[in-house]
């Protein structure tokens, strides 16, 4: 009586304990390097804390001193920089890319794979190689922009230039953007363009009445990815006001001092883990609050298939 | 009537000459924007790499040169013998290529196990740990970096490969979520007569499902070999014997003590970027539709 019984259980073993025992890897991931972490990272935020010794509560303190931190509010403010310049300058370029290669071209494949090539390369060298092409006295920026008779910023000593420098660095590593937008220009229904065409619609206006509203959730994911990412910018700027002395530096005038990498010197140089925490918190809570207002205001400009 | 044809002829002939003429010019010069554009943009993307390859096999002094000239004279291989003497690049290399390796091998042991829990398996509350998963995407990494670091340092496993390696093992939630969505399309009658002939789910997760998303997990592979490869911030945390540097890591202290010699760094780059520039070539594929699939670069 009892045997088939736990044959049955057997081969029908509870399908929960099951589940969870694929998902468990991911489960524990989460415990030990995510919910800990979360709960850790808001208590120590509300503590002076050293590393060395263990840490000492000290309430909204960290806070506070956020507050009154001046590089606190540079670093905030060149990382708002480039998010509000560099991400969307990305977004039209990268549109524009995919406008210009979407021709039918036999060499179509190869020009989209040698745009999308740039993201490939790791951020270490690409940085370098940026750094080279943008030496002000032997880089070729230079030479081509004197050329063409326009000014040769210092991109890497002049604190007003250091910051575009790293958005040009930025847009040369849109490919992957451009090729989404790319795959969505084809997935745009040709019987919208002929019946514009029709109506005697030009180049321009089946653009902006046909092509932007149909790749318009794109470009909204394109750009919450692209403002969350950048709100975390530290690679680039750190190698990018990278010294030969090797220290955590700011560039020029702190001009490269991004949120992110201030908060690394907090963390990894100072080790003020409890002030780097709170900075994290905040970092959290405007990204979020950006995200959301994006999203709020999408629904004025974002368009979806059926409505 | 041959006249008259004539004449029509003439008479129609002419004007039609200016327009066809006016077209054809138009025409040649959209198809010239249509075929030139493109080239034009292609060329300012790749002229980066022709800037490195070249400095890379420069004399100091040609490096130095102004106006510089793309094509090196002389062309030399000084660069790369001092490149990778400089660092000690083989074990750089070494290192990198196993800690990207055993990152695959974690990530292609884990997430799909986890995305087949997700996508397959009928459980109360995967819907919930789907969410839960997605959600976490949101959080910046800032947030959790500095207690994982307090942890580690902790553990007798600071300085050592293990916490750049442990967490592919316990799954990503990008990846999860990629191979979900990728499993959601395997037909559920095909799993159910599996399961009606006893088999169980380690079985068909086995024997079925992973043969089936071949591809998915080629993409996944790929992306997260070239990001551990390339990966910089967490070396920079986690290593601190420079016997233990990987690529990135080494390529980082060589600046700090060659930053003004660009043909040794120029060749350095290059070295550091081929491999993934050559999986790139052999994998356009899996790259290429593993963006298209999820929306993410």
């Amino acid at each position: 009586m009892a045997a088939p019984a736990r044959i049955r259980r057997r081969s029908s073993a509870s399908p929960v304990f099951v589940g969870l025992l694929f998902a468990s890897p991911w489960i524990i991931g989460f415990l030990i390097f995510q919910l800990y972490p979360i709960l850790a990272s808001a208590y120590y935020s509300f503590t002076d804390f050293n590393l060395f010794q263990s840490p000492t509560w000290v309430g909204l303190e960290n806070y506070r001193a956020l507050f009154q931190d001046d590089r606190f509010f540079k670093g905030l403010f060149n990382t708002l920089y480039m998010t509000v310049i560099g991400v969307p300058l990305g977004l039209v370029l990268a549109l524009l890319t995919a406008l210009a290669l979407n021709t039918p071209s036999r060499l179509q494949p190869l020009y989209r794979s040698i745009v999308y090539l740039p993201t490939i390369v790791p951020i270490v060298a690409a940085t370098y190689l940026w750094r080279w092409i943008l030496n002000a006295q032997y880089g070729y920026m230079n030479l081509w922009l004197g050329r063409l008779g326009l000014p040769q910023p210092l991109w890497q000593e002049d604190a007003l230039w250091t910051k575009p420098a790293l958005i040009l660095i930025g847009l040369w590593m849109i490919g992957g953007t451009t090729i989404i937008y790319l795959a969505a220009l084809q997935e745009v229904p040709r019987s919208y363009y002929e019946a514009a065409e029709i109506d005697g619609a030009g180049w321009w206006s089946k653009f902006w009445n046909i092509t932007l509203p149909a790749i318009s959730p794109v470009t909204l994911f394109q750009l919450v990815i692209g403002i969350i990412a950048s709100l975390q910018y530290f690679t680039q700027a750190y190698l990018f006001a990278q010294t030969r002395l090797n220290t955590a530096s700011g560039g020029p005038g702190d001009s490269l001092l991004m949120y992110g990498l201030y908060l690394f010197q907090n963390a990894f140089v100072f080790l003020k883990m409890g002030y780097a925490s709170a900075m994290a918190w905040i970092l959290f809570l405007i990204s979020l609050a950006i995200t959301l207002v994006v999203l709020r205001l999408s629904k004025y400009w974002v368009y979806y298939e059926g409505e | 009537m041959a006249q008259t044809r004539t004449g029509r002829d003439v008479a129609v002939w002419a004007p039609p000459t200016t327009r066809a003429r006016r077209i054809s010019w138009r025409k040649r010069l959209a198809v010239a924007v249509q075929e030139l554009l493109p080239l034009l943009v292609t060329i300012v993307f790749f002229a980066p790499f022709l800037i490195m390859v070249s400095t890379s096999f420069k004399t100091p002094d040609d490096a130095f040169r102004f106006p510089p000239r793309i094509w090196p004279q002389p062309w030399t291989f000084e660069n790369y013998r001092r490149a990778v003497d400089a660092m000690p690049f083989l074990r750089y290399l070494g290192n990198t290529l196993l800690i990207a390796g055993l990152a695959v091998l974690g990530t292609l042991i884990s997430s799909p196990l986890v995305a087949y829990s997700l996508a397959k398996i009928r459980w109360r509350g995967r819907s919930a740990l789907f969410i839960l998963i997605l959600s976490t995407m949101m959080l910046p990494p800032q947030v959790t970096m500095i207690p994982i670091y307090i942890l580690w340092n902790k553990t007798p496993f600071m300085g050592t490969f293990w916490p750049l390696i442990v967490p592919n093992f316990l799954g990503s939630a990008f990846f999860i979520f990629l191979l979900r969505q990728f499993f959601m399309g395997v037909p559920n009658d095909l799993l159910d007569a599996a399961r009606l002939d006893g088999a169980s789910e380690l079985r068909i997760y086995i024997g079925i499902v992973l043969p089936l998303a071949r591809p998915a997990l080629a993409t996944v592979a790929i992306f997260t070999f070239v990001w551990a490869w390339a990966d910089f911030l967490n070396p920079l945390i986690y290593l601190n014997d420079p016997k233990m540097y990987t690529l990135s890591i080494g390529l980082y202290s060589f600046f700090s003590e060659h930053g003004i010699e660009w043909g040794p760094l120029m060749a350095a780059c290059t070295i550091f970027s081929l491999p993934l520039i050559l999986l790139f070539m052999v994998a356009q594929k899996q790259f290429l539709e593993g963006i298209s699939l999820t929306g993410l670069k």
